[in-house]
């Protein structure tokens, strides 16, 4: 049994007539880092974003090709969007937590999946929160707005609010882009203990965060996947001139 | 040429005087209506019916009218308004059904009120029969609030971002769940300003119910609660003036002796009404905002 857990196969996406994805083929192992890089508008979102659906939202949008999670079809007549989801949260670039308390942030999903034991959700805020490397900085103001957090606190809350329905996958959309520096490498170290535990794929501008938390780096450009390899690699020794290029600031 | 600083501090001067403006206006007219109005306010006034010829008559059963026939106006009009707005801002997709939808309201929300008046009046009061009475009376503020408070509450829906949405869907919640869930209770606060806006209208409305709820206020028995008797206050089908209304009638026709007192004095309970039930409306707002947020 092969341990993919992803399998991406000749996907392409299109924006009404425009083709924002050009046959993708990009496959993920269960567990560790994979970080997305490219240019700008090179379709790192969009790929992202098929990967749990969220394209569903955005009318026009035709995609083909294949995405399996765990060998079932994502985009199967018969698959439960709100099942995939569950499976594959996601974190967004701008920090959304909803305006209640960051307790009920961390156990909406839980709560309205009909999960009632208090001792029990007790348990799963504590549990996330410390995952998300932020208990300690809101242990003892679990009952006030997550709207007062910093935007960095509010980042972390927001992936313990997706930790807590225990997904299998974590896609992150440059989840540190709307943070000063401090908060952004306490994300990063939040991601590093979250590796061994999760698959954890993430878009970044910030090459030098790829190559400090990613075990993987897929590098994109005007909607094809140029090149996927270890991150070392990558960086390191790039098979192709426009990796290099892009590496070395060439463009982008 | 004026420098950028100045014409900053011209401007802003400017705008505080418009605002200074309307806020004395506003004082103004509240003022005179409290000052002329209060002095005429006693318990019974408040409670007592009117009398058509003689001094000393109250406004207790408009007053109670317009109540009734605000909470049944709302209590129809606001689920059918959430559901459609509901609707066409987080399912409908943006097509000619919805334009179509949307051009509707608005033209609707800018009909006139004596306008749904007549309307009312030709609809519900002659052809489904159902006389002058709070029944056709609600069904007329209904159809004069319908639009208003759809894109109130549209524009309530509209004011929380999509990534609370996004935040929802990733998180395995339904779309229904989302939105139930998650952008309701984050609406609350600004769709029940809406609510309240609207309620204020429709509590002073008159010109769409002097043709629809009538301008008649029949003595009402305030011990029977048997919405099937004639004297009931909860009957739906008895003529029901309101307080404005009332006011209305007074200043046009009007005979008794204590006219002007009288209309001054329900100008002045229909201002406090307004006002006390916006105080109270936004109590609880922020209390059921909490509740619906909170464990
Ligand atoms: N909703 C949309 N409708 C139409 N075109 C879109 C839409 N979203 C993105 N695109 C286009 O698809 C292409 C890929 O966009 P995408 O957002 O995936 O890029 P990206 O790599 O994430 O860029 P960035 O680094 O700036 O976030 C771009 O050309 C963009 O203009
Ligand atoms: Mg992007």
């Amino acid at each position: 049994m092969s341990k993919e857990i992803l399998t991406t196969k000749d996907l392409h996406l299109y924006y009404g007539d425009k083709e924002a994805l050009k046959g993708i083929n990009l496959n993920f192992d269960a567990k560790g880092i994979t970080a997305l890089i490219g240019p700008s508008g090179c379709g790192k979102s969009t790929y992202l974003r098929t990967l749990n659906r969220m394209n569903d939202l955005i009318p026009n949008v035709t995609i083909t090709g294949t995405i399996k999670f765990k060998g079932q079809d994502l985009y199967a007549p018969s698959a439960d969007t709100v099942q995939i989801r569950k499976e594959i949260g996601m974190v967004f670039q701008q920090p959304n937590p909803f305006p209640f308390s960051i307790y009920d942030n961390v156990i909406y999903g839980l709560r309205i999946a009909g999960e009632k034991d208090k001792e029990k959700l007790d348990a799963v805020v504590e549990k996330s929160l410390r995952q998300a490397a932020v208990w300690d900085e809101v242990k003892d103001h679990l009952h006030e707005s997550a709207l007062a957090l910093s935007g960095g606190q509010q980042q972390r809350v927001c992936i313990a609010r997706v930790l807590a329905v225990s997904p299998e996958i974590i896609l992150l959309d440059e989840p540190t882009s709307a943070l000063d520096p401090v908060s952004s490498s306490q994300i990063e170290t939040t991601l590093l203990n979250l590796r061994h535990d999760y698959t954890i794929i993430t878009v970044t501008h910030n090459l030098q965060q790829a190559s400090r938390i990613a075990d993987r780096t897929a590098f994109f450009m005007n909607g094809e996947l140029v090149e996927v390899d270890q991150t070392k690699n990558i960086f390191m020794n790039p098979a192709e001139k426009q990796t290099e290029d892009y590496i070395s600031g060439r463009f982008g | 040429m004026i420098n950028p600083k100045t014409q900053n501090k011209i401007a802003i001067g400017t705008l505080y005087g418009v605002a200074g403006l309307v806020v004395l206006i506003l004082m103004a007219l509240l003022g005179y209506i409290l000052i002329s109005g209060l002095p005429q306010l006693s318990w019974h006034f408040l409670t007592a019916p009117a009398k058509a010829f003689l001094k000393g008559g109250g406004v207790g059963i408009q007053l109670y009218n317009s109540f009734y026939l605000l909470i049944l106006a709302m209590l129809i009009s606001f689920p059918i308004a959430l559901g459609a707005a509901i609707y066409l801002y987080e399912y409908a997709k943006d097509n000619w059904v919805t334009t179509t939808i949307r051009t509707a309201i608005e033209i609707l929300s800018s009909l006139p009120s004596v306008v749904v008046g007549l309307f009312g009046f030709l609809f519900f009061v002659v052809k489904l029969n159902l006389g002058f009475s709070i029944l056709s009376g609600a069904f007329a503020l209904t159809f004069f609030n319908l639009p208003l408070l759809t894109r109130s509450i549209e524009d309530s829906l509209r004011t929380i971002d999509t990534t609370q949405r996004e935040g929802g869907l990733a998180l395995g919640l339904s779309r229904w769940e989302t939105v139930t869930r998650v952008i309701l209770p984050a609406a609350v606060p600004s769709i029940l300003t809406g609510v309240i806006l609207s309620a204020g209208r429709v509590f002073g409305e008159a010109a769409a119910l002097i043709y629809t709820a009538g301008q008649s206020a029949p003595a009402l028995d305030f011990t029977d609660w048997n919405p099937f008797n004639i004297s009931s206050p909860l009957n739906p089908m008895r003529p029901a003036e309101t307080l404005a209304v009332h006011i209305w009638k007074i200043n046009s026709e009007g005979i008794m002796p204590d006219a002007k007192a009288i209309s001054s004095g329900s100008s002045a309970v229909l201002v406090l009404a307004i006002l006390l039930f916006n105080f109270a409306a936004r109590y609880l707002g922020k209390r059921l905002y909490k509740r619906l947020t909170s464990a």
